[in-house]
């Protein structure tokens, strides 16, 4: 089993994820994350793709996708040559005595406490992957009550990536 | 203009000469405007007959095939045949009528959502939303259906859209997709990769799918083959790429296949694919073909390359193409003892046990038909025990083999045959059918006598669904379940009713003058032959 990260440059129209989507979901590959935004040309999203499997799956969906007719590219964006961020918003549980602790612990990870409550507080977070985990670890005393995390994002280092022009 | 008329002037635009269709309230805008443009227009007599017409049409005139049903049930009735059509890769354009655009969503009469229903088995689909899109949609799905791996492309055009004034009407010249390029050109690299392994191949084999058909590579095939002595295998949907009396074919693999066609895969040190998927039913262990042997997947798809089998050279493009390119290099292979091996193997194909004599036998019918047929006769087989039978027995000479080999539909024949014959007025076309799928699809033959596509058709009459009831036999112990047709009409009543002239082939005795007869008449005819129930394809 491995994890590929796929970048996706495709035609900004309605259905274009649930075609992506739909082809996932009846070939039966896995989504880990998926996240889509506009890029510098509106008329075309990127969209960025966290899946598994073994090797031929991998690079039949990386075939398959590139097949979908408003798909302009697909690449994997290896680790080694790419920045992957992902961004986590944790509501967790915060009495009065605990609330200093919990703000020291952020401030190491550059999280940003973005919301206090009487009781409770929301952190924000963002990294990769090993960071987000690795906070989360550090937070496993405290009772968290809700987590949203967006799926990473990421580019390929360099001028190399795919762009929308040529 | 109305966005309906600029619907029918697509079409003209795109030089259809037929569209095989279904009115409803919905698709009335688009069907009013068709009387004032000079296209044939067939009213089918259920929806997915007309997927299946035009995809007879699309296969013989090598055009692309357009059907058109209404909203709701009419455009969920043409799902299977736009399955059918998408698991052989046949270029349809699909138009199907939609509510109005204000209520898309409301569940109002007649609304279903089939650009999503029909996601998984279209290459694309298109939704309109404004009448200004309908000649660049148009120009679009026609283009996109018909290049790369071809296949069916859905339009739905709610009835707003249709009655909307369309500003003006341009049709684009060109198609500019920026994201839909598919490669038709092989990589020269690839083709010299080719061309080595071919010199150094001891037992080199060429396995054609239907891929070869739709590039129109047939001739190219040949060629290709000839020019090295290569040996040539087919799959299902390959059929009729080659001559059977070909000095270099041997048939078709796989499951239902020849034993010679399987062994020259298994034994050999070169395969070379072509234009086929390496599918379940052709290859059961792709990985056991592999050991010792180079496999070479020519194809249009990059996507069907290493999806079942990993290939030493891949090599994507229009199959037509690269054998052209390829023509060009040269290679020694000389094959002469490898096609003494497989001569030999042909030689001991294990022969046929002979039926009950009391009822006809299909192989030695299949075999005296083919040999009465025109050279380039259109012999289109249904699925189940006939479409097997077929397979092994027609002998093809210039014709073509049709049926339908991804999704196996049944009921495809009868309308195939129709929709071929709106392409071609006048060559020979034959339809064969069980009893199950006759009655799948003999409403039909009103479609048929009434637009005057006449065809012959040959239902194979046991009484059962055979092909389950011989899985039956074979997996359940005989245990038969709901396979038994009991209640059947009479066929010869029923192409009475048609006025169709019926000819009923009881046994062997008579066959070769009632073929005669059969074949002899102008068409229309229906023959039934008599086939024992426990007769079986193994």
């Amino acid at each position: 089993m491995h994890r590929k990260v796929f970048q996706l440059l495709v035609d900004n129209q309605s259905g274009v994820l649930s075609r992506i989507s739909g082809l996932f979901s009846r070939r039966g590959y896995n989504i880990e994350s998926i996240t889509a935004g506009v890029t510098s040309d509106p008329s075309f999203t990127r969209i960025t793709i966290v899946t598994n499997g073994d090797e031929a799956i991998l690079d039949q969906i990386e075939k398959q996708v590139g097949k979908l007719i408003d798909v302009k590219e697909v690449r994997e964006l290896e680790p080694d040559s790419s920045v992957y961020r992902e961004l986590i918003l944790i509501k967790i549980r915060a009495t009065d005595n605990q609330r200093q602790a919990i703000v020291s612990v952020s401030d190491i990870f550059r999280a940003k406490i973005i919301d206090v409550d009487m009781d409770s507080m929301i952190i924000e977070l963002t990294g990769n992957q090993n960071k987000i985990e690795a906070f989360l670890d550090l937070l496993a005393d405290y009772e968290i009550l809700e987590i949203a995390r967006t799926g990473i994002a990421g580019l390929k280092r360099g001028t190399a990536g795919i762009t929308v022009h040529k | 203009m109305l966005g309906a008329d600029a619907m029918a002037k697509c079409l003209v635009k795109e030089q259809v000469r037929v569209i095989f269709g279904y009115p409803g309230v919905a698709i009335c805008p688009f069907f009013n405007s068709m009387l004032s443009v000079d296209i044939k227009r067939v009213l089918v007599r259920t929806e997915q007959n007309a997927a299946h017409m035009a995809s007879g049409y699309s296969r013989i005139s090598g055009e692309v095939g357009v059907c058109v049903a209404t909203s709701g049930p009419g455009a969920t009735n043409l799902i299977t045949g736009i399955a059918t059509a998408y698991a052989d890769s046949i270029p349809l354009v699909c138009i199907t009528g939609q509510v109005d655009s204000r209520q898309l969503g409301s569940d109002v009469f007649q609304e279903a959502d089939i650009t999503g229903a029909v996601e998984s088995f279209v290459k694309y689909s298109y939704l309109v939303k404004n009448v200004e899109d309908i000649p660049r949609i148009f120009r679009e799905a026609f283009h996109i259906a018909s290049t790369g791996r071809k296949g069916p492309v859905l339009i739905d055009v709610p009835i707003d859209i249709q009655n909307a004034t369309i500003s003006k009407f341009s049709y684009p010249e060109e198609v500019n997709l920026r994201t839909y390029k598919p490669t038709v050109k092989g990589h020269v690299v690839q083709i010299k990769k080719v061309i080595k392994a071919i010199n150094k191949a001891k037992k080199p084999i060429i396995c054609v799918g239907g891929g070869v058909h739709l590039s129109d590579a047939r001739k190219e095939l040949q060629e290709f083959a000839h020019k090295y002595s290569i040996p040539v295998v087919s799959t299902l949907m390959g059929l009729s790429v080659m001559s059977t009396d070909d000095p270099l074919f041997f048939g078709m693999v796989g499951n239902n296949g020849k034993a010679c066609a399987n062994k020259a895969m298994n034994e050999s040190d070169l395969i070379i694919m072509i234009g086929a998927r390496v599918a379940d039913r052709a290859i059961s262990q792709p990985d056991l073909t592999m050991d010792n042997t180079v496999l070479v997947h020519i194809d249009v798809d990059p996507a069907e390359i290493g999806k079942n089998v990993g290939p030493h050279i891949p090599l994507v493009g229009d199959i037509k193409n690269i054998l052209i390119d390829m023509k060009k290099y040269d290679a020694e292979c000389d094959c002469s003892d490898w096609i003494d091996i497989l001569n030999d193997y042909k030689k001991s194909e294990p022969v046929r046990k002979k039926p009950d004599g009391n009822y006809v036998d299909p192989a030695e019918f299949i075999g005296i038909l083919s040999d009465k047929l025109k050279e380039d006769a259109i012999y289109v087989a249904d699925v189940g025990q006939n479409q097997m039978w077929s397979c092994g027995y027609h002998k093809v000479k210039k014709g073509r083999f049709l049926t339908s080999g991804g999704m196996g539909t049944m009921g495809y024949s009868i309308p195939a045959a129709i929709g071929a014959r709106a392409a071609d007025k006048n060559r020979q076309i034959i339809a064969t059918c069980g009893d199950g799928s006759f009655q799948m699809s003999f409403m039909e033959l009103a479609t048929m006598q009434q637009h005057d596509l006449p065809v012959k058709i040959i239902i194979f009459h046991n009484g059962y669904l055979g092909l389950v009831r011989e899985y039956q036999y074979n997996t359940y112990k005989a245990n038969y379940s709901v396979v038994d047709l009991s209640g059947s009409p009479d066929f010869g009543k029923i192409s009475e009713a048609y006025n169709i002239p019926f000819f009923r082939l009881e046994n062997m005795e008579r066959a070769n003058e009632i073929i005669d007869e059969f074949l002899e008449i102008k068409d229309p005819a229906l023959m039934e032959i008599m086939i024992d129930p426990k007769d079986t394809v193994k």
